[in-house]
């Protein structure tokens, strides 16, 4: 180690790597990006969805943003089903995702909040 | 990216409830499950709640699982890490809030009122890569030393900071630092003394094994700070994991160049290598750790020469406890009157302390100076078990005293310790209720210091054992008064003329249990009784006639045949037969055979 600037370079990639615990404390603005991973949820495809999420989250390298799975949300027959619980905002909720959905809702809302409507729940009784 | 995180606590005390075995499983059940990619698991040191170990701490979420085994691990993989359904049946109950909501770990009973700072890293980081460590500012406290100060800010700082050692003396450390920069020599050492043998005293393992890159930082800034260029961690053989995570640590350190030649650019050199301990007591003396490291016999030699002036390899030395190290590099990185705003005005900052004995929460615990011992033992450690009522907490191990019920609202620091008889020590906190008879204590504690006094000084080697004889003839009812005169005069004696702080602080233990508990002492003295039931010598069961139904169990039970009766008759136990075991007591389902 010759350079502080090493030295930081080092410490800015290893932070990534750790926000997924500090997210917990409960102090940070933490997005939470929930998917349903019960059996139905599974059964129509929230595996790759799961997996998407935490890859673009990773791609973007974003902070104070964290993807966990939950259980059923009740709505089997519109699995898979991912809910995004922002600081301060409503939640919104996301029905049938599929893989090539996700790059625009971590764009539009996730990094810029605005939610992309087309694909919510809300969509349907519109 | 990884989902999430799960983190299993590879301290000494879950590592031997099998935390080692849960991992391997955890990790295999990921790999079946195909999560291996998503969710990573990490070995981490101690989270201070050793008593519900084996702990597992899952992110995002931050669940906190308490006792978990080998067989939960299925469940834990399959529920909450693959279907993200939180299994609460393992939940440490005080963060459950409701069947819907769990509370952060920060807001339980145990880590509420702590403030951590050696223990910041401690079942955060994994300790084995040195990555995690440089995540939480690890090595930035070196960087801004030889980057920004001079070896003299450095020891500013740390003088200004009011941090004093850790290991039980609560020495200034600044001015220690200062001594030996003072002392022109072409070279100069940093010793690390993790020879820590207290009994029931088990902070530094911690440190060693949860965070072991800051104590190598902390060395090289003293080097720094001192103008030694060589450092020792001497530390002991029965801390396998603390000893091999520090190896990992120091190897990791060499490979990027934070210990070595030229570190940061600054021409600063300075390396770091560890030494064993074989598990004398007496090594954890400065100069007899020294004297182990230079390769012989581990005895003490007389002071002055001070270590900064004549210590290893008869060079300039700077010696410090592990805890004292770990607080370094957070004074450095936030100034003096960051730590100077915690403590109290003559003990500033936080103390670790092993909590043991009669407690609920047994484990590891950080608080600022200053806390009382009430909040320590009823708020954090959750008070004594099984309703007995709490007598006294011995501090300080062999060479400290103890605190009575009556001083509980005591606060913590060197300078009150001090006051009340007491010493602070080096952190073990044993917690003694009713059941304890504190003559016994005290003749624990000597058994202990007999056995490891070296031998080299006749106060200490014939003194320590005829004040154990003493104490035996008081817990056999054999002693008078005079007993206890001489007990006293003969404690004085050891503490004023052995060589080193072994025999100069082995009859505290006697010496405070004198002062707080002489009604203990006179009971065995003079009514020949030990109120705590304890001394074999003075105990006696009988059989209170009006509650035995003759049922014969005690008579069978008893290992000597020292009962004798028929069935449906009274019993009687014949006491010069009775070993004083207690089975008798044990068994009897009426309540009818006593002690006393």
């Amino acid at each position: 180690m010759k350079t502080l600037e090493e030295l930081l370079a080092i410490k800015a990639k290893a932070q990534a790597n750790i926000t997924t615990r500090e997210s917990a404390d409960g102090s940070a603005d933490v997005t939470r990006i929930v998917v349903g991973m019960a059996t139905c949820g599974i059964a129509a495809g929230a595996r790759p969805v799961l997996n998407g999420f935490v890859d673009e989250v990773a791609k973007r390298n974003l902070k104070n943003v964290t993807v966990s799975q939950t259980g059923c949300i009740g709505m089997c027959q519109y699995e898979p089903i991912v809910e995004v619980f922002a600081p301060g905002k409503e939640k919104v909720t996301y029905i049938k995702m599929t893989p090539d959905k996700i790059a625009r809702v971590v764009a539009d809302h996730i990094v810029n909040g605005n939610p992309v409507t087309e694909y919510t729940v809300a969509s349907l009784t519109e | 990216m990884y989902r999430s995180h799960v983190l299993v606590c590879g301290g000494t005390g879950c590592t031997s409830s099998n935390s080692g075995a849960i991992i391997e499983a955890l990790e295999k059940e990921i790999a079946d499950k195909g999560l291996d990619k998503e969710i990573k698991v990490i070995k981490t040191g101690c989270f201070g709640l050793c008593a519900l170990g084996p702990i597992m701490i899952v992110y995002p979420e931050g669940c906190f699982y308490s006792e978990v085994k080998v067989e939960d691990v299925p469940e834990i993989v399959e529920e909450h890490l693959l279907k993200g359904r939180i299994v609460t049946r393992l939940l440490y109950d005080e963060t459950v809030v409701s069947e819907k909501e769990i509370k952060s770990l920060n807001e339980t009973n145990f880590y509420k009122k702590q403030k951590r700072i050696a223990l910041r890293n401690c079942g955060v980081i994994d300790p084995e890569n040195i990555e995690e460590y440089i995540a939480y500012d690890g090595y930035q406290a070196l960087a801004k030393c030889l980057t920004e100060m001079t070896p003299e800010d450095v020891i500013k700082v740390v003088k200004d900071s009011g941090l004093r050692g850790r290991g039980g003396g609560g020495f200034p450390t600044g001015m220690k630092w200062e001594f030996t920069s003072k002392n022109a020599a072409d070279q100069k050492y940093v010793v690390c003394n993790a020879d820590e043998g207290d009994p029931g005293a088990f902070m530094d393992r911690s440190v060693l094994e949860g965070d072991p890159h800051c104590i190598i930082e902390a060395m090289a800034i003293c080097g720094y700070a001192t103008g030694a260029t060589e450092g020792y961690v001497y530390v002991r053989a029965e801390y396998p994991i603390a000893v091999q995570r520090l190896q990992i640590a120091i190897d990791q350190a060499r490979e990027h160049g934070l210990l070595g030649k030229n570190i940061f650019g600054s021409g600063f050199d300075f390396d770091l290598f560890i030494r064993l301990g074989a598990g004398a007591f007496v090594c954890g003396e400065e100069t007899a750790l020294m004297t182990s490291i230079e390769g012989n016999r581990g005895e003490p030699r007389p002071r002055p020469p001070y270590p900064a002036v004549k210590g290893l390899f008869a060079k300039p030395t700077t010696e410090n406890n592990v805890e004292t190290f770990a607080n370094i590099p957070q004074i450095i990185l936030h100034g003096a009157d960051f730590f100077k705003s915690m403590g109290t005005e003559r003990s500033a900052g936080t103390k670790v302390f092993a909590l043991g004995g009669k407690i609920k929460n047994t484990g590891l615990v950080e608080i600022p100076m200053g806390t009382t011992l009430r909040e320590i033992i009823e708020d954090i450690g959750g008070g004594v078990p099984n309703g007995k009522k709490f007598k006294a907490a011995q501090t300080g191990g062999p060479s400290g005293g103890c605190i009575p019920a009556s001083l509980m609202d005591t606060e913590i620091d060197y300078d009150n310790l001090t006051a009340i008889g007491c010493m602070m020590g080096s952190g073990g906190l044993i917690v003694m209720d009713e059941d304890n008879c504190m003559v016994d204590i005290a003749k624990f504690f000597l058994d202990f210091t007999v056995d490891e006094s070296c031998g080299k000084c006749a106060p200490c080697r014939i003194g320590t054992k005829r004040l154990r004889e003493l104490l035996e003839k008081v817990t056999d009812g054999k002693a008078t008064m005079e007993t206890l005169d001489e007990i006293e005069k003969l404690a004085h004696y050891i503490k004023e003329n052995s060589l080193c702080g072994l025999g100069q602080t082995a009859p505290n233990p006697v010496l405070a249990t004198l002062k707080f508990f002489k009604d203990e002492y006179i009971a065995h003295v003079v009514d020949k009784k030990c109120p705590a039931g304890v001394c074999k010598a003075l105990l006696n069961y009988s059989i209170v006639a009006d509650k035995c139904k003759g049922c014969t169990l005690c008579a069978r039970k008893c290992p000597v045949g020292a009962i004798s009766g028929s069935v449906k008759e009274v019993h009687t136990i014949d006491t010069t037969k009775c070993i004083k075991c207690g089975v008798c007591e044990s068994n009897c389902k009426f309540g009818a055979i006593i002690k006393g």
